[in-house]
């Protein structure tokens, strides 16, 4: 008893020092950050230069900088200062004594740098000039460069471990005091899933939420889209270059919110979209977010990876249900099984980030009181996921060419979708209840 | 001495009238043909010259010249052998009869002096019958294809000796009568519309698809039954006529293609050609012109299965004969001009993997989906009025017991609604619905007050073109003519409009959803934008 009494105390004592230890951390940090507001102009330069080094990861660079105090600091010290004036002729390292000492330096300053990435930033050197250029450029080419520093940088995006030093934005950075959620799912996603992402954002921006998505194909563009037609600002993180549009078919959806809201990326623009990188960027989406909404998953799917990521970087998960049947439900029931919230309107979003709405918001069908009997009976067959006419047929026991009058009459009326030539499905409506 | 000799050569699937000449002469001994022959006709000499030593008939060392007249024609084919040998035996005065001037002679020679069969043989009787030749001596086996002509006596000859004994003596000669198996094609095809389970709006789309002749595509994923459907599509369709078997055969009979022991084509064409298929193929080509697929399948139905997997050319070259049903094929020879009034029938998958809009089974995305159906270009898709979406067939629709309608009755249904046509279009020169022009449809497709407001309406919020309008009032008609009501009504224009194919989904239109961002930027905008700012 004694011994495992003892063993609690040693844990409590544990946690407090290293409370103590984390709140020393963030003070230094914010200290940290004080300090490298001196010459932020030096140190976006540095980071882009560094940034151009794809073996260098955001923790890599950020170790640096925490540990030369800043980014231009250890630019100085490296290249700049007495020792290695060598180096800094334009062909690179060409004597081999001078390089054996900054080499040195980089081993006994940094030895959290593997012997590759410290001889890449060596190397790497030749380069400062072409990239100082290029990022003067930037502004030209409508782009901005945001470094971890900056008064704009999300502030929830720092918190995490691997945040990234430095963001190219099209267009602003969301809002700090307004609740920013993710909305995001699979990119071959079903017509409903399509629907019901569109809505759901569309009332969460209504209500003064900031979307943010990742401007792919399916979900992710539906999500872009309902915030755009409520009007609000939205904001897509991409895994190229923010003058890359990315797939093209959202190209409306880029342009539109390169306009009211941003483009934003880790990468250097023109980079290409490569498959490597959209998982990375996942993890800016769900750092930016108070809250994750993920709408369809399969099981094994990006989607799915931002969410875990969002669980361990401590972020409000919440997942629509689905069908036990349903692939594209998979991802999302088995989330609500490892704790996600489930929601079944954007009213418990709003609920949770403590945003006051005015409408008892509920996904419905639409309202049928205004239709014939035979309409009512066809409308009644047909479910959010598109049937094929030969199946209304059958379960209604109409004629084909009467069916198809009906559908087209509701197509018209708005009651229903197409998907492809012959399958009919439900458009769902947000209804207000009182 | 000089004499001379009928046969007969083939222009694309007409026969012309070829005139031998043979003149025997003095001088160094030789033989000479003349007359623009391709090499299979001038290598007649050996097998002729070898065939009338073989009969047992000796030709005295004289100079022979022979002559292929028309000839200015390109002669080709090896069925001119016959008529040579007879005229080289009367020019050498072997033979002498009054009724070589009235008589026709098709065969190919073996060295033996035995006659063998030819291709495009009822063409030919055909062309030697506008000319006055009364009797045409034919090899064994194109003897009912002769008959079939019905324009002149035919005779069967076995070997050149037969024949100089029966020019010798005319009234030995015996004329062949038809044969009541062979020249009465069979009529009843081997499928049946009632063996298709299930696919309820398929069916009824190859219906009104059929009765007004109007060009067809089958959407559906793979074992949905799109290519059982379209091989049934010829068992509906109005029998045969006598002039359209005659058109049939000609092309068959030209092509070799003719079923063995039959004269004539009973049955209307099915084409399936893979989409491997050249241009030339298609269309019909060569050196010396043949029919291509599209005037095998004239008067039937060519079946484009996996649409999108042709290559695009080939596909263009459909775009003509679709239009005015004949193609025509210039070649260093000469223009030649086949027939192609074929139903155009295609299949395709939604997309490559071909479950769309199934998400159980498909994962293509929308971008793929649009990809795959664009590479059927826009104007042969503007050329097929009808296009239903095949679903994928439920257990129980295969395993069903139930009674399923037979072609007889469908085809009862289209014969009526295709002799409302008939009487419809007496005096225009068109025959089906699918073929009217914008005149002919103010004409024979107007609408009542309610029906107008209804299509303006669908018009409006569907954003249809002045082409597509078109097609759903060509289509509405016959979907009228098929319930055989003289007015156009709501409901025909409904079930129109849903044949109508998706542009949204499948062809890269603008989808309605984007519409609704309310969007005032262009893509011409972001592109100056951006050159300007580099």
């Amino acid at each position: 008893m004694g011994k495992e009494c003892e063993k609690k105390n040693d844990k409590k004592e544990k946690n407090e020092a290293e409370k103590m230890k984390n709140e020393e951390e963030k003070k230094g940090k914010e200290k940290n950050r004080k300090e490298k507001n001196e010459n932020p102009e030096k140190e976006r330069e540095v980071l882009y230069w560094l940034s151009k080094l794809v073996i260098l990861g955001a923790v890599s660079i950020r170790k640096i900088q925490e540990h030369f105090r800043s980014l231009g600091a250890f630019y100085e010290m490296m290249f700049e200062s007495g020792f290695s004036f060598a180096c800094t002729s334009k062909e690179g390292v060409n004597n081999i004594e001078e390089k054996s000492t900054v080499e040195a330096f980089l081993e006994r300053e940094c030895p959290f740098l593997s012997k590759r990435q410290q001889m890449a930033i060596l190397s790497h050197r030749a380069n400062y000039e072409t990239c100082k250029a290029e990022f003067e450029e930037l502004s030209e080419r409508g782009m901005r460069f945001v470094i971890w520093c900056d008064e704009e940088y999300p502030e929830k995006l720092r918190e995490i471990y691997d945040y990234p030093m430095g963001l190219f934005v099209r267009g602003k950075l969301p809002d700090q005091n307004h609740p920013v959620v993710a909305v995001v799912g699979a990119r071959g996603c079903s017509e409903y899933g399509e629907q019901l992402a569109e809505r759901f954002s569309m009332t969460l921006a209504e209500n003064g939420v900031q979307i943010v998505s990742g401007l792919a194909s399916g979900i992710d563009g539906a999500s872009h889209r309902g915030a755009l037609r409520a009007g609000k600002p939205t904001f897509g993180v991409l895994g190229c270059g923010v003058n890359i549009c990315y797939p093209s078919e959202n190209f409306r959806i880029y342009e539109e919110m390169g306009r009211t809201g941003g483009i934003l990326s880790e990468f250097g623009p023109d980079t290409p979209p490569k498959a490597m990188n959209f998982p990375m960027r996942n993890r800016i989406i769900s750092g930016m977010a108070d809250a994750i909404v993920v709408v369809e998953a399969r099981a094994r799917s990006g989607s799915l990876i931002t969410a875990d990521l969002g669980m361990e970087q401590g972020r409000e998960i919440f997942a629509l249900p689905g069908r036990v049947t349903d692939h594209l439900s998979e991802g999302c029931n088995h989330l609500i099984q490892q704790g996600a919230h489930l929601v079944t309107s954007p009213e418990d979003v709003l609920q949770f980030l403590g945003v006051k709405y005015q409408k008892k918001l509920i996904i419905h069908e639409k309202n049928v009181n205004g239709l014939a009997k035979k309409e009512k009976l066809v409308y009644s067959c047909l479910d959010f996921k598109p049937k094929h006419l030969d199946q209304i047929v059958a379960q209604t026991g109409l004629g084909i060419s009467d069916c198809m009058g009906i559908l087209l009459e509701l197509e018209l009326g708005g009651y229903v979708f197409r998907s492809a030539n012959h399958y009919y499905g439900k458009k769902s409506d947000m209804w207000e209840n009182g | 001495m000089f004499k001379r000799a009928f046969s007969a050569g083939l222009l694309g699937v007409n026969g012309c009238v070829i005139q031998v000449e043979a003149d025997v002469s003095d001088g160094l001994p030789g033989f000479h043909m003349v007359g623009f022959l391709a090499s299979e006709v001038k290598e007649a000499e050996q097998r002729v010259r070898t065939a009338i030593k073989n009969s047992g008939f000796t030709l005295p060392p004289k100079k022979v010249t022979i002559n292929l007249s028309p000839a200015n024609l390109r002669k080709e084919g090896t069925g001119y052998d016959f008529s040579i040998a007879i005229a080289v035996l009367s020019a050498h005065g072997i033979i002498k009869s009054e009724i070589l001037e009235s008589s026709g002679f098709l065969g190919e020679l073996g060295l033996d002096g035995s006659l063998k069969p030819v291709r495009g043989v009822l063409s030919m009787v055909l062309a030697m019958g506008k000319t006055g030749i009364r009797r045409c001596f034919l090899p064994e086996e194109n003897v009912q294809e002769g008959l079939a002509g019905e324009v002149m006596e035919i005779v069967k000859v076995q070997t050149l000796a037969e024949l100089v004994s029966l020019i010798r003596d005319p009234d030995s000669i015996v004329y062949e009568k038809a044969d009541e198996n062979t020249s009465q094609p069979p009529i009843s095809y081997s499928v049946d519309f009632s063996e298709v389970n299930g696919q309820l709006l398929m069916r009824r789309a190859t219906e009104v698809a059929v009765a007004g002749r109007h060009n067809l595509l089958y959407i559906g994923p793979p074992g949905s039954g799109k290519s059982m459907m379209a091989s049934r599509i010829p068992t509906i369709m109005p029998k045969l006529s006598r002039e359209e078997q005659m058109e049939i055969s000609q092309i068959y009979s030209i092509c070799g293609l003719l079923p063995p022991g039959q004269a004539l084509m009973g049955l209307r064409p099915f084409r399936a050609p893979h989409h491997t298929i050249t241009a030339q193929a298609l269309a019909g080509g060569g050196s010396r012109p043949r029919p291509g697929e599209i005037s095998l399948a004239s008067r039937g139905v060519l079946f484009l299965d996996e649409l999108p997997e042709f290559q695009r050319q080939t596909l263009e070259i459909l775009r003509q004969p679709l239009e005015e049903h004949r193609v025509t094929v210039a070649r260093i020879s000469g223009s030649f001009e086949f027939p192609a009034h074929f139903m155009l029938v295609s299949a395709m998958n939604p997309c490559p993997c071909g479950y769309y809009p199934d998400r159980k089974r498909c994962r293509c995305s929308k971008m793929q989906v649009r990809r795959y159906a664009d590479r059927i270009s826009r104007p042969l898709l503007d050329r097929i009025d009808i296009c239903v979406e095949a679903s994928s067939v439920a257990f129980e629709e295969i395993r069903t017991k139930q009674k399923n309608e037979s072609s007889e009755t469908i085809r009862k249904r289209v014969e009526m609604a295709r002799k409302i046509q008939r009487a419809r279009f007496a005096d225009t020169g068109i025959y089906f619905n699918s073929e009217m022009g914008g005149r002919q449809i103010e004409r024979f497709c107007e609408l009542g007050a309610t029906e107008e407001q209804f299509l303006e309406k669908i018009y409006k919020r569907l954003s249809l073109s002045a082409r597509g309008c078109h097609k759903i009032l060509k289509v509405a008609r016959t979907i009228a003519d098929l319930e055989q009501s003289e007015q156009i009504l709501q409901s025909h224009l409904a079930e129109a409009v849903s044949y109508r194919e998706i542009e949204e989904i499948y062809w890269g239109g603008q989808g309605e959803r984007e519409k609704l961002t309310n969007q005032s930027f262009s893509k011409q905008e972001h592109k100056s934008q951006f050159t300007a700012k580099k």
